[in-house]
């Protein structure tokens, strides 16, 4: 063996030998929620170290299920999160097609608006967002509330702002000279060359809504219309309640997501790595 | 081009609606609450009354302190480990490549409340498994929920477990954007790999990883879910408690709207600085 591919072969035992543990790290606290998750309460409240699962995952549902109504909760979370999607992909293309498509006054100041909210905390809309919704709309409880005021989204809109703008202008031209309308330039032309983008930002969107916390928590807060993370975060710090119940909802809420990262995961990584890439 | 004014707008007006209604009206409405005294009805204009509890108050420069500790720390460490970790899985030489990205990558998908409730169970004083776990090497138990000290960095170890792998997934996007001649020109003139990281790699980096640094000071600075769940309302004794967690419990817990709304444009107030002077200390040398 020469003394170079013996210097690599050295190079890639040190990678390994750093990137493996941190791995294993990083996996643990993943693994030891569905461990938790297929444990009963006596044996998370036990002195023994316990890594690999149990059989209790059915009976944690159902406790969970006795704590608090989970499966409504993840049926509102699930519509809530697919309408919200659509629509937004929807709002958010249409922006970003008007503006990498059209010349048109206050171009500027409204991409230049739109890059300030980056910047600027939630903290600081939360509150009258909260009024409004609550006190002037009387919508606190319904979908509604939880699907309208997250609709505005600037890296969404500079993302598909973004896509649209690096097609081919004679794609377009050519339907504008038979006289084909915008608005079906833009569904039938446009949005179909968009697909993988259109992907990559309803997967990002769809798991915002998903894992949605504090606006929901402030908004629907009474039993019946609580999103899943909502009725999971009420039961955390309560006495007595099943913290088995509490991993298999963790369960229920986290691995859907992340079978969908497996199937997706080109499109998830370009979501959000289009954020910088600009 | 000629102007599309009609079109154009046809587009957008959806968009800008909401956009009106739920940002640029509650931007100048919570700016004018803070003003206000809205502990009672009606509420009325009282230009001092917010502004000068806030600058005397105790509890606010205790989650101000708080904010400022878990940025300084969490931030630097969290963007450091994303960069490591988006430099080792670039690296040609790695195998499993799949595994390895899913086992950082994973936590951008789990949510708050189910991260949360693992690591409380996780770091629990008697049956935690990481207090187990430090037994069983001869290391004492830490009582990471009593003490302020080991709840700050419990706080801090749970936030860049959830966003670090967040960071690498750009800086890698950012790393793949280098091309390959800039290096093959380095390694031809015998620049070792570590000068070439520290004088290629990372100045090419810079945008990339002061965009990084922005958005996690931004999300670091409203941190509200983790105090609130696993260090149980920001305990102990308001030992983990944030700004997030004041206007939490100043706005919807004692509803005080004109209070909640100064601390909330305080938020904004440090993000705007810190994101100012972060742009100008990168800058691009003229």
């Amino acid at each position: 063996m020469s003394s170079r591919s013996q210097a690599r072969l050295g190079r890639s035992l040190l990678l390994h030998l750093v990137l493996t543990p941190l791995a294993l790290i990083w996996l643990f606290p993943l693994w030891m929620m569905v461990v938790f998750s297929t444990m009963p309460d006596n044996g998370i409240f036990s002195p023994d170290i316990e890594l690999l699962p149990h059989g209790n995952f059915i009976d944690n549902v159902n406790n969970l299920q006795r704590d608090t109504n989970f499966v409504g909760a993840i049926g509102i979370s699930v519509s809530v999160a697919v309408t919200y999607t659509f629509l937004s992909v929807l709002l958010t293309s249409m922006a970003g097609w008007a503006l990498a498509r059209y010349e048109f006054h206050g171009k500027g100041a409204v991409v230049a608006i739109i890059f300030g909210t980056i910047t600027l905390p939630y903290a600081v809309v939360l509150i009258p967002q909260f009024i409004m919704v609550a006190r002037d709309f009387a919508l606190a409880n319904t979908w509604i509330a939880l699907i309208v005021p997250p609709l505005f989204n600037s890296l969404g809109v500079l993302f598909m702002r973004q896509a649209f703008s690096m097609m081919p202008a004679e794609l377009f031209d050519a339907a504008r000279v038979e006289g084909v309308k915008e608005w079906r330039i833009f569904l039938f032309v446009a949005l179909p060359l968009a697909r993988p983008m259109l992907a990559a930002l309803a997967i990002i969107l769809f798991l915002a809504s998903w894992n949605n916390y504090l606006w929901p928590l402030l908004i629907n807060s009474q039993p019946g219309a609580m999103t899943a993370p909502v009725a999971l975060g009420t039961l955390i710090g309560l006495t007595k309640v099943s913290w088995g119940g509490i991993m298999a909802g963790a369960v229920m809420l986290t691995v859907p997501m992340l079978i969908v990262f497996v199937l997706l995961q080109r499109h998830f990584i370009a979501g959000i790595a289009a954020g910088a890439v600009k | 081009m000629r102007t599309q004014n009609a079109t154009a707008y046809r587009f957008l007006t959806p968009y800008l609606l909401i956009f009106a209604i739920f940002w640029v009206w509650p931007i100048i409405s919570s700016f004018l609450i803070s003003f206000q005294a809205t502990r009672t009805v009606p509420w009325r204009f009282a230009p001092t009354f917010n502004w000068g509890r806030l600058i005397g108050d105790p509890a606010f420069y205790n989650a101000l302190k708080n904010t400022l500790l878990i940025l300084v720390i969490q931030v630097p460490v969290m963007i450091s480990l994303a960069i490591v970790m988006a430099v080792l899985l670039n690296s040609p030489l790695l195998k499993a490549r799949g595994l390895y990205r899913f086992a950082f990558f994973a936590p951008v998908v789990v949510g708050e409340v189910a991260y949360s409730a693992v690591f409380r169970l996780m770091f629990s004083l008697d049956f935690g498994i990481i207090n187990k776990l430090l037994n069983s090497v001869g290391l004492p138990k830490v009582d990471w929920f009593s003490n302020v000290t080991p709840a700050m960095a419990l706080i801090m170890i749970a936030v860049t477990w959830r966003w670090a792998g967040y960071n690498a997934i750009i800086i890698l996007a950012g790393l793949q954007s280098i091309p390959d001649d800039v290096y093959e020109a380095a390694t031809l003139d015998r620049v070792s790999r570590v000068k070439q990281f520290f004088h290629i790699t990372l100045p090419l980096l810079k945008p990339v990883i002061v965009f990084c640094a922005v958005l996690s000071i931004i999300g670091t600075m409203q941190l509200f879910t983790e105090p609130f769940l696993i260090t149980e309302r920001g305990g102990p004794g308001g030992g983990t408690e944030t700004l997030g967690l004041l206007l939490y419990r100043q706005g919807f817990r004692s509803l005080n709207f004109g209070y909640a709304s100064a601390v909330a444009y305080t938020m904004a107030g440090l993000a705007i600085a810190i994101t100012l002077v972060q742009l100008w200390l990168t800058r691009e040398p003229k």
